[in-house]
Parts: structure tokens; sequence; C-alpha cells
């Protein structure tokens, strides 16, 4: 069992200690799983490292115990830890495929995990990490044992190391989003493993997550923290149907949720005071005199016809080299000023296609017809007219800004590409679209370094719009965010799709993201396109089995809040 | 301005200590002929390899000449040589880098082939070359060293620009229809700064002591001139009737590296603006 008593942790800093999590209780019981939810930043993931005695060496526990089964780990001389991490405790991360060793076959390594912490032959050793596979449902376990870790898929990976976590049988365990790595389906699988596995050890779990879904699925309790504080902690069902804290209640209502299309989601603010609430922002209007009626185009803005992208890949070193069909086939079509919706996991080629569409790889065979003319095999050259209508927003904020820029250079390069106007028009520009996007005037002299993931990719989104796009394409434009953080860049996009005549091909895993900004869908599944049509008949009646399934697999907190919302 | 160089001294000591020592190195660097106590050329055979004495602060070499003379005018030939080789190595190194790592694989190919062919080069050999076709002289050293150095600067630039070029950035450049000066100017030369300031701070010390070995094929500067890495060299045979001999240009040499060294490290964190301070 394991409780926590008025831990707080501080980072070491040149000012003194900045405090990160402050007074933090709770208590887990064994045979319950605990969900402990904040947004990135908020101080969950360095409670779990203080309860593991794995802080970094920039911070210390200023006060409080960590107790397991009565002894208090703060006190633990390393060696004691060493002994309690893996027998008592024992830890599940979030990169599955970062935190098995690479050059250790997967057999080996949970071979290793249990011979460290029990006093038994190899050969039993290797019986029991067997059944331990099989345990956790791998197919064909045997091959898993000889396997290493980047033969197996990351749901595979993610199965390995729950199966090392549970060899010892531990009291404790702690997963650190375990599943933020997974798609959705294989995300249900994994949380269902964890839950019957749970069942059968009877060990307490603290589930570490920023995803309202994954703790409603599995968790039996909540744990809210918000800025190093806890905020609230309830039964599941009652923290969903319930929440007392205004936190809670502001999280719970920025998530998009299956079957309950808003307009608007609600953001969390914090005022003066520092009280947290919930605001359903009001959409912008277009600014005076734009009040243009919008005149239904039959012309398609982007029409894709049969493109298909094939990679060379060899399935051993020996062996020759077979096509791997990244993009097979696919049309579709979006009118102008519509949001269409591609929808898929990992692996599928959305990315492949929406570097296709963009011209940074060329496609095998196809058009790519915009604006009505075929794009699809023009040079360099011919392509560069084009590149001021076509604008793209990346995945990873952090990855997409050149961190050595000033966010004035970032969201003026493309201004300074196409030489638009002096440099004084391009500085006055760059305010403007600043103000479009809700970031400061003053933001234009800092770095990328200096803002938090959501507003980076506010300013990637200043740059995709600075030469006034007709299509913009966004690739997992919110999923490397946190769900508050989600909803406001969400807003942005509806606000800005109105106010500059934008067209949005969105492409997303997370269906409920999808169905909140899409007039059309297609959900693509190993390189095709296996359903279209408008985002409502899909969520309605999905006629394709793999789109039922993605369906299934979407956490279902929508459904109880549905029922909160009409009562 | 003294006071905040008194409080650059207390808060950031061994950043002033560089500034200062690179600073006097500058200064003996230009004025070092006034500044020599006694004529650095005059032989004396009757006061060879002697230690430090009222007449010869820092003793005298094996022909009796004046060790702190020596060194004081010896500042600037390795000054020369060793900045001049590594600004030479820098520009073309880096460029040859970036267009390795950077360009169509069949031009990148013969680049970087050609970087491994030149590093397989004896530095001896080319020097000797170089002495067949040049006169000798400060400059034809510095630009010895400097193409010896080139490969150096090219493997790292080009393992670098590989990097920075798998960054979603670098794709974001593509998508807004960037030309290719404008990604390497504004996406991979400021990326790649930090690993390059280290080559080159590394080179200045590694160009100072080849500087030796070449003079005594005749390249570059020829005795009696003396330079520090001349100096070393030779001392190294006395080294066990004159230790001082040898250690005093060493320890000089040691300092201004060290000071470089320092001074490569703020310049890295200052360009970086994730290192710069708030």
């Amino acid at each position: 069992m394991l409780e926590i008593r008025n831990l707080s942790i501080a980072f070491k800093t040149a000012a003194g200690l900045k405090p990160a999590v402050r007074d933090v209780s709770f208590t887990i019981r064994p045979g319950e799983i605990l969900g402990l939810v904040g947004e990135s930043g908020s101080g969950k993931t360095l409670t779990s490292l203080g309860v593991m005695g794995l802080l970094p060496p920039n911070a210390v526990v200023t006060r409080g115990e960590v107790l397991v089964d009565g002894v208090d780990l703060i006190k633990c001389t390393p060696a004691e830890l060493r002994r309690l991490r893996g027998g008592h405790v024992a830890m599940i991360f979030q990169d599955p495929m970062a935190s098995l060793d690479p050059i250790f076959t997967c057999g080996d390594q949970i071979v290793e995990a249990i011979l460290l912490h029990e006093r038994i032959g190899k050969a039993a050793a290797r019986r029991k990490a067997l059944a331990l596979l099989e345990k956790v449902h791998i197919p064909d376990p045997a091959r898993c044992m000889r396997a290493f870790p980047h033969e197996l898929s990351g749901g595979q990976c993610q199965r390995v190391m729950i199966a090392m976590a549970v060899s010892c049988k531990p009291r404790i365990i702690i997963a650190d989003e375990p599943t933020t790595a997974l798609d959705v389906t294989v995300q249900k699988q994994v949380l269902d493993l964890l839950r019957g596995l749970n069942a059968e050890v009877g060990a307490a779990i603290l589930l570490i997550t920023h995803d309202l879904g994954v703790i409603y699925e599995v968790a039996d309790r909540v744990a809210v923290m918000y800025a190093g504080e806890l905020m609230e902690e309830a039964a599941t069902p009652d923290l969903f149907t319930n929440p007392q804290n205004d936190y809670t209640k502001a999280l719970i209502d920025s998530m998009p949720s299956l079957g309950l299309r808003q307009e608007r989601l609600p953001v969390i603010e914090r005022d003066a005071a520092g009280n947290v609430r919930s605001v359903r922002p009001q959409p912008r209007t277009r600014p005076a005199g734009g009040d243009v009626p919008v005149a239904v185009d039959p012309h398609p803005l982007l029409e894709l016809k049969d493109l298909r992208k094939s990679y060379w890949v060899k399935p051993t070193p020996l062996a020759a080299a077979v096509a791997m069909h990244a993009v097979d086939g696919v049309s579709f079509s979006i009118a102008p000023r519509t949001t269409l919706g591609l929808v898929g996991e990992s692996g599928c080629g959305k990315t492949t296609l929406s570097r296709a569409i963009m011209r940074l790889s060329n496609p095998d065979s196809g058009q790519i017809l915009f604006k009505g003319q075929d794009i699809a095999r023009l040079s360099e050259r011919a392509m560069r007219p084009f590149r001021r209508e076509i604008a793209m927003v990346f995945q990873n904020p952090y990855g997409s800004l050149n961190p050595r820029q000033t966010v004035a250079d970032l969201i003026g390069a493309p201004l300074a590409i196409f030489e638009e106007g002096t440099p004084a028009e391009r500085s006055k520009h760059v305010l403007q679209l600043l103000d479009a996007v809700g970031l400061p005037r003053a933001a234009a002299a800092k770095y990328p370094h200096e803002f938090s993931g959501g507003q980076r990719q506010r300013i990637a989104v200043a740059r995709a719009l600075a030469l006034k796009p007709s299509l913009v394409i966004c690739d997992e434009a919110v999923s490397a965010l946190d769900v508050s953080v989600q909803a406001q860049v969400l807003n942005l996009l509806k606000d800005l799709q109105v106010e500059f005549d934008l067209t949005y091909l969105f492409i997303s895993h997370d269906l409920s993201v999808v169905e909140h900004i899409s007039d059309t869908i297609a959900v693509m599944q190993k390189g095709r396109i296996v359903e279209a049509g408008p985002a409502e008949a899909i969520f309605a009646a999905p006629q394709h089995a793999y789109t039922r399934l993605l369906l299934d697999a979407v956490p279902t907190v929508g459904a109880e809040r549905a029922r909160r919302g009409r009562a | 301005m003294t006071g905040r160089l008194l409080s650059l001294s207390r808060s950031q000591p061994a950043f002033a200590a560089s500034l200062a020592i690179l600073g006097a190195v500058v200064f003996v660097a230009i004025f070092g002929t006034w500044l020599a106590p006694q004529n650095p050329y005059a032989i004396n055979p009757s006061a060879v390899n002697q230690g430090s004495s009222a007449a010869h602060w820092l003793g005298t070499d094996e022909f009796g000449r004046d060790l702190l003379s020596r060194l004081l005018i010896g500042v600037r030939p390795t000054m020369l040589v060793a900045i001049g080789a590594t600004v030479i190595a820098g520009f073309f190194g880096t460029l040859l880098g970036i267009a390795g790592a950077y360009s169509r694989p069949a031009l990148s190919f013969i680049i970087m082939r050609g970087v491994d062919i030149m590093l397989s080069f004896p530095p001896i050999l080319l020097a000797l070359l170089a002495v067949g076709f040049w006169e000798s002289g400060v400059f034809s050293l510095a630009v010895v060293i400097g193409v010896l150095y080139i490969p150096h600067f090219a493997r790292v630039a080009h393992s670098a620009t590989l990097q920075v070029t798998r960054q979603e950035f670098m794709e974001a450049e593509h998508a807004m229809g960037a030309s290719v000066q404008r990604v390497v100017r504004v996406a991979i030369l400021p990326n790649i700064l930090s690993p390059l300031v280290v080559q080159a701070t590394l080179t200045v010390a590694a160009a100072i002591l080849l500087e030796s070995g070449l003079s005594f094929l005749g390249l570059g500067i020829v005795p009696p001139e003396p330079s520090w890495g001349q100096m070393i060299g030779t001392a190294r045979g006395y080294l066990s009737q004159h230790p001082m001999y040898a250690i005093w240009p060493s320890l000089l040499l040691a300092l201004t590296v060290l000071s470089i060294n320092v001074l490569g490290d703020r310049l890295r964190d200052t360009l970086d603006p994730r290192l710069r301070e708030e």
C-alpha cells in the first residue's frame, strides 16, 4: 500500500528553491487504480519520480513522507531503495521503445528483471518470463523472447514493459503516461490488460496521464493536479458526473467528446485572483465590412485522384526489397472553406500523404489538383507560386520552429522568402498576425523556447497564415498538446477559418478532435481511404468495420457528459 | 566601465581572466618588438642554457639568446599562423561539410569521399608539396595548416548538418519554399555553430603545435625568427639540462589555448538563445 503525506518537491535554482509540488497527499490501496491527472508542468511526473526516489539532481523533496507498507522511502538509503524498486515498486514509462534496451532481446531483459529480485535459476526464470509474456497476451511469446525491441510494435513493447513490471509481483506499479505513445485501438488493449492484471496481481497502480479518457476507462479513483497542487480527489464516476473543484470542472468541459459536437470548446482561464474557471469564448466575428456572403463553390479547392506513393523496404537485411504502399490510390476532394478530417492510426500513410500534397516528396502516380491545376509533377520552380497558397502546421511545435530565430523572424519567414513588402511592413504584418492568434505583441522579440507548447503551436499557426494561404494542412497539429491547450488551439483554428476564408486538411488520430472540427471525414487504413463522407453521417452510422473499431476504441467520457449536458 | 569589469571578475572569474590574457596576447603581438628587453637574435656563447637571472629574467636558450625577448616577439607569427589557419579551415571546412550533407547524393558522395582522401594525407607530405611551390612564410604556413584541418571541420559540420536536416523546422522551410541559400543561412548555420566553435578552439591549439613541426622542414617561420611552437620543439632536446626552457613557452601556450577555449564556450552560449542568461 502506498501512502503519500504532504509531499513537497522543489527545484534548486540560482534564486533559491522553486516549489514544483506543494503538499500533495493521497493513498492507494492494494488492487486499486488511482489516476493522477493534470496538464504538462502540473507536477504529476515529478510526484511519481519523488515516490520512486528517482528525482533529477536539481530537484529535492522539501517536506513530507512516502510510505510503502509503513516504510518511509524518503529516508531510505540508495541501497535500500534499490531493493524496494522492482520488488515492491515497479514503473512503466511513457515511451516503451525508448525504455527497453535496444541491444538485448526482450526475453533477456525480462529474465534479468526476474533474476535481480528472485533467487531462481536461469532456466526457471526463462520459463517464468515466457509465462509472463503469455499473460500479457503477446502473440507468439516464444518469438517475442528472441526478438529485439525494434522488431516489435509500440504496443507489443509496452506489453513487454508491463510483463517486466509485474514480474516480481510488485505491491505498487507506477505507470507514467503508459498509453500516450500508442494508437487508440492499441491503447484500449493495453488499458484492458493493465486492468485485468491488476485484478490478478492485486497491486496498487498509480496511473499518471493527461488524458481524461484513459482515466475514465480504467481508474477507480482520480486525483487532479494543477500547478503543483492537488485540486481534487474523488471516485471516478463522481468526478466525471459531479466535479467539485473549479479546475476539474473546467478540465472536463474542455475535452472535445464524441457525440457532442459543439461550435466552441470551453477553455480554462485563470483570473487575477488565481481562481480557475471554464469560459466558452464567443466566436470572433469577421472584421467590419467583411460580411461577405459565403458562396458555395462547386469546384473543390483540392482534389486528389488515385494518388500513390510507395517506399522500398527490406524485410530482412538479405531479402529483396519489396514495395510498401504507404499511399495506395487515395482520392478525395475538399470544397473551399471547409475542413476535411483525415483519420487513421500511426503507420496508415497520413503523413506520407500530407508530405506528398505539400510536394515535400514526389508521388509515384496520380493527380493532385489544386484549384484545378495538377501539381503532382511540377518542378520546384514551378511549384513556388503554390507554396504561397498551401501552408502547413506540423505536429510537433517543439521541432517545427527553428530555435535560433526570434518569433518575429519565424512568423515573418514566408514574407521574407517571397519578398513581400519592406522590412517595416513585414514587422507590422507580424504584429497583426500575433494579434490574430492571440499572442502578446511583446512575443515578437522572444525565442520559441520561452513559450509553452500551446503558445508555440500558435506561433506555427501564425506563420502558416502569413501569406494568406487558401489551404492549410494541419498534420496532428494538436496531438502534442494538453486537453485545455488543445481546446484553445482548436477554437483558434475555427476562428481563423472564418476570418481568413481558410480550407483545412486536418490530419489526426483522435476521432473526438476530428469530429469537433471537420465538415467531412475520410478514414484511412493501410494507405487507402476506407470510408469518407459528411462528419455527422460517419459518426452516426459508420459503414466500414475499421471505422467502427476506431469509434469503439475512443474512451467514452462523452456518454456520461452528454447525459449531463442534456439534463 | 571599471565597475562593470570588477563585477564581471567577481561573477565570472574564468571569463574575466581569459579576456585579460587574450588582451595581453594581442597587445604583445602588436607591440612585441618594442617590448622585448634585449635583442632576441643576439647570440652569446658564454651564457647558453641558463636559468633565470637578473640579466635574463627567464633565462637563455641553447645559443644564449634571451628567452623572454624571444617569447615576446614570437607571439605575432604564432598567433597569425594559428588564427589564419583556423579561419581558413573553418570557412572551407564548414562549407564542404554542409554541402556534403545537404546536396544531391552523388555530389555529396564526391565531396565527402574527397574529404576522406584529404584526411588520409600525411601532413608532412602536403607541407613538402607546399614548400616546393611557395616561398616559405607565415602566410603559406597558415594556408598549409588550414588546408590540413579542413577535413576536421568538414566532418563536424557534416554530421551536425545531418542532424539538423532531420528536424521538422527544415521541412517547414522547404514547405514555405525557401531557397537553398536561405535554408543554409537561417536554418543550418546557426544550429551547427556550437560544435564548430569547439572545433575552432581546438584547431587554434593544434595549429600552434603543428607549426613547430613544419618549421623544421623550412616552411613558415625559419630560424632565427622565433615562434612558440618552434621553441617548444627545440627545448624538447634540452629537457633534462634546462627544463625551464620548455616550460615557459608551454605555459604561455597552455594559458592562451585555455583562454581561447573559455572564450569559445562563452561565445557558444551567447549564440544559443536557450543558454543565454536571463
